[in-house]
């Protein structure tokens, strides 16, 4: 059996080996590309220091933007969805069984009305 | 060895529960001995279930009988069925059983060092190798009350080892409540069961397909098949339980646990395709359409659910919800496709998915406990910069963040298209959906990878330091069948999957093999 057969999708194919190879070009092309930039920067100077609108920052770690403020606009401009879908996870066993009773009448008005 | 392979349908049952009673006794002796032991029996077993894939991939539908030899052996006078449980092993089982040993072999190796300096061991493998014992039980019955029975031991020992860090509060709610949705689950699975007994004097699943007339009380027992088995199988809105499972678990019971939700999938296909595969012919679109819908409520709760979530482990957990949104929709897909060619495309994508899915979250929960095991911190807010200290750790985050997100040339990909592009055919939007989600769960795991691994160190986490060999090489070996089945998936198609989905299109040949000779 050949190892590298691609899959028939139905309506195409996916084959990764093509993909790999793609891949690699891309490598090669992007270390050329490198290869023509300047190497007569200075190492260790303001040249190769991030540059943060002219602020001193004092502590590396003040840099780091933390987990839970990420997405923070995303969560913001979707608050209305997300206050909904929190208050729906309660974390009350009664209420997980509310939602089984709930899901068991709709299987039931699927099966018993459409079959 | 042809011996071996005969009674190997028992011995995977067999071996795994002998040494459940066995490890107890070997802690006596020596913390190494019992470890050696678990994942010697461990790999023993896996072994077995490849001698017994290779076998059912050459010859056909497996059979193997416990009790009466012979349906006519019935107790004179009193009985008028044998009495007799059939262990009936086709494609789709031995798949499953494939994907539980591999993780219960994968959780014994990182448990032996992740657990170290812990007490209780000795019941921690006994309940780990129950649970084993309880997932390919369920894969290898061809016996409704049976499966019942080994459903009720994975739930019971799950819950145990859930409740595994004793002195957290949090484990032990998710503990209690993984055990009431469980019991309530198959308290109307043993309905179920009941209705159909009652009806057809029977308990085999071959002998109930082929009889089933889809009478009102025949549905009534699909509509608590199906609503108990997919909570069991974490889909939304019946999935609330899961994340607290998940998420508060040791990573090791995590991903067992990842594994029996999947033993609850197979449920499902079971029900859907086999026991009521008759009535695919008759009218299962809708039950169809309805797994799609919920399909894509789960992805979407699961995925949108993670972006907001602080704890590394609720992350995964609730992307992990998500994921199980898209086997839901491959299944539903091929349910409501009905006899059109992409429903087989449809198929495959969700069972291919089922394997991929376990790797990849499996391979994120594991990173996520070499996180905690190396930090002792679970809050993404808390965490940073570990990339320097933790290289190898955050390289496995990278290969399964890409391979969970769908992205090529990794394994999830590799199902996904067949998922994006069979539900094109049926509907576009679901293909819309499912490939926006998928963005948005690489979104997500982007996220956790800056704040886990990138900017600059925290001071209080300057002493954290790679974890130890054993739990690396745990991780190992899931990122390298990533890898595999990534740049191979057209030979782990035609190996292992499509059997899987012959097995499931076509419900005679699993009746046949039953009926037809015993």
């Amino acid at each position: 059996m050949n190892p590298f057969v691609p899959i028939d999708t139905g309506s195409g194919f996916w084959n990764p080996l093509i993909w790999v190879i793609v891949f690699i070009i891309a490598l090669l092309i992007v270390y050329v590309i490198r290869g023509l930039g300047r190497g007569d920067y200075k190492k260790n100077t303001g040249q190769t220091k991030p540059f943060l609108s002219g602020n001193v920052v004092e502590n590396d770690e003040q840099l780091h933007v933390k987990g839970g403020n990420v997405y923070w606009g995303f969560t913001e401009a979707f608050k209305g969805y997300y206050d909904k879908i929190k208050n729906m996870h309660t974390g009350d066993t009664r209420d997980y069984v509310l939602w089984f009773l709930v899901m068991m009448v709709v299987f039931f008005a699927v099966v018993l009305g459409v079959m | 060895m042809n011996s071996i392979i005969t009674h190997s349908p028992a011995l995977l049952i067999a071996i795994p529960l002998f040494a459940a009673f066995i490890t107890p006794l070997l802690s006596r002796i020596h913390r190494r001995a019992r470890d050696g032991f678990v994942l010697i029996v461990l790999a023993a077993t896996e072994l077995l279930a490849l001698l017994l894939a290779q076998d059912i991939y050459a010859n056909g539908i497996r059979k193997y009988v416990f009790g009466a030899t012979l349906p006519s052996l019935t107790h004179p006078g009193t009985m008028s069925i044998p009495v007799r449980i059939i262990f009936e092993i086709d494609g789709l089982s031995i798949f499953m059983v494939l994907i539980s040993l591999t993780i219960a072999f994968v959780a014994a190796i990182y448990s032996s060092s992740f657990f170290k300096k812990e007490d209780g061991l000795d019941r921690y493998y006994t309940l780990l190798l129950l649970v084993t014992v309880g997932m390919v039980g369920m894969e290898l019955t061809g016996d409704l009350f049976n499966f019942f029975v080994f459903l009720e031991i994975t739930s019971i020992a799950s819950c145990a080892l859930i409740a595994f860090w004793v002195d957290r509060g949090e484990s032990l709610e998710a503990a209690f409540k993984y055990i009431v949705i469980s019991s309530i689950g198959a308290l109307f699975v043993l309905m179920a069961i009941g209705f159909l007994y009652g009806q057809y004097d029977a308990l085999n699943i071959a002998a109930l397909a082929n009889s089933i007339q889809f009478t009102f009380i025949d549905k009534v027992a699909l509509v608590l098949l199906l609503a108990a088995l997919t909570m069991k199988a974490g889909i939304a809105p019946m999935h609330m339980w899961l994340p607290d499972a998940y998420g508060e678990a040791p990573p090791s019971v995590t991903i067992a646990v990842v594994a029996a939700t999947q033993a609850s999938l197979y449920g499902v296909l079971r029900v859907c395709f086999t026991l009521y595969g008759k009535g695919l012919r008759l009218n299962m679109a809708a039950v169809g359409w309805t797994l799609i819908g919920l399909g894509l409520l789960t992805i979407f709760i699961g995925v949108t659910m993670a972006l907001v979530q602080r704890s590394l482990t609720r992350t995964i957990a609730f992307a992990a919800v998500g994921e199980i949104g898209y086997m839901v929709i491959g299944a539903g897909t091929a349910l409501a496709a009905g006899a059109q060619n992409f429903a087989t495309v449809a198929l495959k994508g969700g069972v291919f998915h089922i394997f991929n899915d376990v790797l990849d979250i499996g391979l994120l929960f594991l990173v996520a406990g070499a996180i905690i095991y190396a930090t002792k911190e679970r809050d993404l807010n808390n965490l940073g910069g570990l990339a320097k200290r933790m290289k190898c750790t955050t390289v496995f985050f990278l290969i399964g963040l890409l391979a969970v997100a769908g992205m090529p040339p990794l394994n999830g990909f590799a199902s996904k298209i067949l998922i994006y592009e069979s539900t094109y055919q049926l509907n576009p939007i679901i293909s819309i959906i499912a490939i926006l989600s998928s963005i948005l769960l690489l979104a997500i795991f982007v996220k956790i990878f800056y704040s886990l691994f990138l900017g600059p160190e925290l001071p209080h986490l300057r002493d954290v330091k790679e974890v130890p060999k054993g739990m690396l090489v745990a991780m190992a070996i899931l990122a390298t069948l990533i890898i595999i089945f990534g740049l191979f998936p057209g030979y782990v198609l035609q190996t292992i999957v499509d059997p899987a989905v012959a097995a499931l299109s076509n419900p005679t040949s699993y009746i046949n093999a039953i009926l037809g000779g015993a």
